[in-house]
């Protein structure tokens, strides 16, 4: 396939550490071929670096099958990139054509600060989690049986659908306010949808909402950019949903 | 009161709900200016009605006041806490248009221009009225409002400031409409119906105030 690939320029985000003041840097790599995935791309780079001793670029990236939330970029000022549905690794070259120049660079927000590169930390989510993503159950052997506590379809499918979020951030990234509400929305959700999530529903969304705030996450606006850019096409309903819980969780004191 | 609102969700509620109001208090305002097509007697009469009712000038007035100020003053808020959680560093290259509207996007825009338009227009009527009734306290002719009127849509730079305020205003709805219903948990934006509905108000509201506007400066 040499000589019917792409030649692309790519602007990358390099930033040494946390502390480093970064800057744009332009890369050029030739012969792409269409069918590499974007992180195969990033590859193709990184061993042309290292082969000419200089430091690749670091990017977050896992299973590399777009189920594990671990890839972040901002490519062409889009989470993830040009397609839609899907996380960066699924991202295919295919969508882009001969000549083109590239931006890559890490999700921002106050509340997701660059490590090196386009590596983030986003252990504001995992704090999120902690503070109520959850539910309460002694597990030691004495479980229910699945078909004891009916649930409806309906209800069993929405709260499935929000527990498809992997929890990558390409909605607060994409936020022009860097709001993490469809997260903690869909969080929310998977849980208030069932039976098991009621017991702890009010202090559920109230601790939450409280951590999120912390975190130092935005003011969500509706703008709706956050479900179209969501690989697994999170549903601003939950976020609707989550204002519903937390007025009720509120009133109810 | 002050616990809710240093919750960004009580923040987003207490935003939707002001918006609620002022929208629903834009429907009285026209439908009372629209009489000023068609009749001057009716309008001089709803007017006055208005301006001297105790409900309307001692109750309502000041919450409709203080609803706006509220609203614009937590736009601002929202608007400096949202830049301080984007952080120092943007983007070099963001393409918003991908994923969300302009109107959406740039409330805070459309909201200042309305905001200075709000002042004009409060110089406009709002200060001689409040100066007829309360400070000057001269006799109150109920035939009066409907002349005062035309008489302000004489300079076409006024006519001019008011279309212009309008299509801002018509553009902070198309957003604002299904936004504030959003916000109350119904889940506006993407549901056809209510974006249609919100998309219909925030076209024919605006050009109700722009068509009476134009009315009066070329039939005086």
């Amino acid at each position: 396939m040499s000589g019917k690939g792409m030649n692309l320029t790519l602007q990358i985000w390099r930033q040494k550490d946390a502390n480093d003041k970064g800057k744009m840097v332009d890369y050029k790599v030739t012969d792409i071929s269409e069918h590499m995935s974007f992180l195969e791309m990033m590859d193709v780079l990184n061993e042309q670096l290292v082969n000419s001793g200089e430091e690749p670029v670091a990017f977050d990236h896992d299973c590399r099958e777009g189920i594990c939330g671990m890839c972040s970029m901002y490519i062409n000022g889009e989470a993830h990139g040009p397609d839609r549905g899907i996380t960066t690794c699924q991202l295919h070259m295919r969508m882009f054509n001969d000549g083109d120049t590239i931006t890559i660079e890490p999700f921002r927000a106050a509340a997701f600060p660059v490590i090196k590169d386009l590596v983030v930390d986003r252990m504001a989510f995992e704090r999120i989690q902690q503070a109520g993503g959850f539910i309460s159950v002694n597990t030691s052997g004495n479980t229910q049986d699945a078909n004891s506590l009916p649930i409806s379809k309906h209800a069993a499918d929405e709260a499935m659908d929000a527990a498809t979020c992997i929890g990558c951030g390409a909605c607060v990234a994409t936020c022009k306010n860097s709001s993490a509400m469809l997260f903690v929305g869909a969080k929310v959700s998977q849980y208030a949808l069932l039976p098991q999530g009621q017991v702890e529903a009010a202090d559920r969304v109230k601790n939450m909402v409280a951590q999120m705030d912390l975190e130092g996450f935005g003011n969500c606006t509706n703008t709706g950019a956050c479900e179209i850019e969501c690989p697994k096409g999170i549903s601003l309903d939950n976020i609707a949903r989550m204002n519903r819980e937390f007025m009720a969780a509120n009133i109810k004191g | 009161m002050s616990g809710i609102l240093n919750s960004s969700i009580g923040r987003k509620i207490a935003m939707a709900l002001s918006a609620l109001f002022l929208i629903f208090f834009l429907i009285i305002h026209l439908a009372v200016n629209i009489t000023s097509l068609f009749s001057a007697d009716l309008f001089n009469e709803l007017s006055h009605f208005m301006g001297t009712n105790p409900l309307v000038q001692f109750a309502l007035q000041p919450v409709l006041v203080l609803g706006v100020i509220f609203h614009f003053i937590m736009g601002f808020v929202l608007e400096i806490k949202n830049k301080k959680a984007v952080g120092n560093i943007s983007y070099k290259r963001n393409n918003g248009a991908a994923n969300s509207s302009w109107m959406s996007r740039n409330m805070i825009y459309s909201g200042i221009a309305i905001l200075a338009f709000l002042i004009l227009h409060f110089i406009d009527f709002w200060v001689p009225e409040m100066n007829h009734k309360y400070i000057e306290v001269l006799p109150e002719d109920p035939t009066r409002y409907f002349g005062e009127l035309q008489h302000k849509f004489v300079p076409i730079w006024r006519v001019a400031a008011y279309v212009v305020a309008f299509i801002f205003l018509s553009l902070h709805l198309m957003h604002g409409f299904t936004s504030s219903l959003q916000s109350m948990g119904v889940s506006a934006i993407r549901k056809k119906f209510y974006k249609n509905f919100g998309l219909v108000y925030s076209i024919v509201i605006p050009l109700g105030f722009i068509i009476i506007a134009l009315f009066h400066h070329f039939n005086h």
